[in-house]
C-alpha cells in the first residue's frame, strides 16, 4: 500500500518534470520545479533576458504571467492522472501587486475546483517573502481532450 | 523622456518616430521577437512571430498562452503611454486574457491595443490578437495601468 502510494507520487512528479522538460517555453524561461507529494514549487531563476524594463531592472510582467500559467498547468498535471495534453487556458486574470525584482521568482498553484472538462486554478508568485506576493493569477483551463 | 512643456511633439509622435528603439528596449520582448509596427495616440499595433522556443505544446507546435500575455501586455502598456499628454511610465495593475482559439503553428500573430479611457491615475485598455482580421480572434485582453508620477531614473532604481 505504502509502496503503491509512493509509486503513484513518483509517477506524477515525473509527469510534471517531463512536462517542464518537453515544453519549449518552460525551457526558454529556465523553469525548475520541486515536487513534494501533491505540492509543488516552481522556480524561475533570474536571467537578464526576462527583464521588461531595463531602466528599473524589473522582470517583464508578461514573463511572470507566463510563469504563473506554466505553474498552473504543471499543478494540474500533478493532481490529474494520465493527462493526454497540457491543459488549455480558457481565460485568466493577473494581478500585478509588486514589482518583480532582478532575482529568482517562486510560484505555487492551487486547484480551486477540478471538473470533468474544466478546472479553476489560483496561483501566486513571490520573491523574498511568501506573504508578499509579486503577482497572483486566477485561471480556467480545459482539461478534457476535446 | 523629458517633461519639457514647450516640446511641440506629443508622446505618441515621439514614440512612433522611435518605434524600433522602443521595441528593442524590452529584453523579454526582444527575446520573443516581438515588435511594434505602428503607434498612434492611444492605439498601437504590433507583431509577434512564431518561434520554436515559444511553443507551449510540442505535439501541436502551438505557441504558449503566456507569450500572448506578454505580447498584449506590451501593446496595452504602450497604448496607455501613447494616450497621455505628457511622457509617463505606466505599470500594469491587472490584465485579463480570453483565449478564443490556438494560434496557427508557424504564423505571425498581429496584435493591436487601444487605450479607451484615461483618468488622473489610471489608463483603461483593451487588446486583440489575430492572424488576418479581428473577425477571427486568437485572444483578447483588457488591462488597467497605473500612471507613474514623473521621477528621475535614479530614484526608480532604488524602488
Amino acid at each position: 500500500m505504502a509502496d503503491d502510494l509512493e509509486t503513484a507520487g513518483q509517477t506524477r512528479a515525473d509527469e510534471v518534470r517531463a512536462f517542464i522538460a518537453r515544453t519549449p517555453l518552460a525551457q526558454e524561461m529556465g523553469l525548475k520545479c520541486e515536487v513534494m507529494g501533491d505540492e509543488m514549487t516552481m522556480i524561475m531563476p533570474y536571467q537578464e533576458k526576462l527583464i521588461g524594463n531595463f531602466m528599473i531592472k524589473a522582470i517583464h510582467g508578461g514573463a511572470i504571467g507566463a510563469f504563473l500559467e506554466l505553474t498552473s498547468q504543471a499543478q494540474v498535471f500533478l493532481v490529474t492522472e494520465h493527462l493526454p495534453r497540457p491543459p488549455r487556458p480558457i481565460n485568466l486574470t493577473i494581478d500585478y501587486l509588486r514589482q518583480g525584482h532582478a532575482k529568482d521568482l517562486y510560484a505555487r498553484a492551487e486547484i480551486t475546483k477540478m471538473g470533468r472538462r474544466m478546472c479553476s486554478v489560483r496561483a501566486e508568485a513571490w520573491q523574498d517573502e511568501r506573504s508578499k506576493p509579486v503577482t497572483t493569477l486566477m485561471a480556467h483551463f480545459m482539461v478534457s481532450g476535446d | 523622456m523629458s517633461d519639457d512643456a514647450t516640446s511641440s511633439s506629443a508622446p505618441w509622435e515621439v514614440m512612433n518616430e522611435n518605434i524600433e528603439m522602443i521595441s528593442g528596449g524590452i529584453p523579454w520582448g526582444r527575446r520573443m521577437g516581438f515588435r511594434f509596427t505602428r503607434i498612434e495616440k492611444g492605439h498601437v499595433w504590433g507583431l509577434q512571430p512564431w518561434k520554436e522556443r515559444l511553443v507551449g505544446d510540442p505535439d501541436t507546435g502551438v505557441i504558449h498562452g503566456g507569450v500572448l500575455t506578454a505580447f498584449l501586455d506590451n501593446l496595452c502598456g504602450t497604448a496607455a503611454s501613447s494616450a497621455l499628454p505628457k511622457p509617463r511610465f505606466v505599470a500594469t495593475l491587472d490584465l485579463r486574457l480570453d483565449y478564443m482559439r490556438p494560434a496557427d503553428k508557424g504564423r505571425d500573430i498581429i496584435g493591436e491595443a487601444e487605450c479607451y479611457h484615461v483618468t488622473r491615475n489610471i489608463c483603461f485598455t483593451r487588446a486583440w490578437a489575430y492572424h488576418e482580421s479581428r473577425d477571427k480572434m486568437i485572444a483578447t485582453a483588457a488591462g488597467a495601468f497605473a500612471i507613474n508620477k514623473p521621477r528621475s531614473v535614479d530614484s526608480m532604481r532604488t524602488m
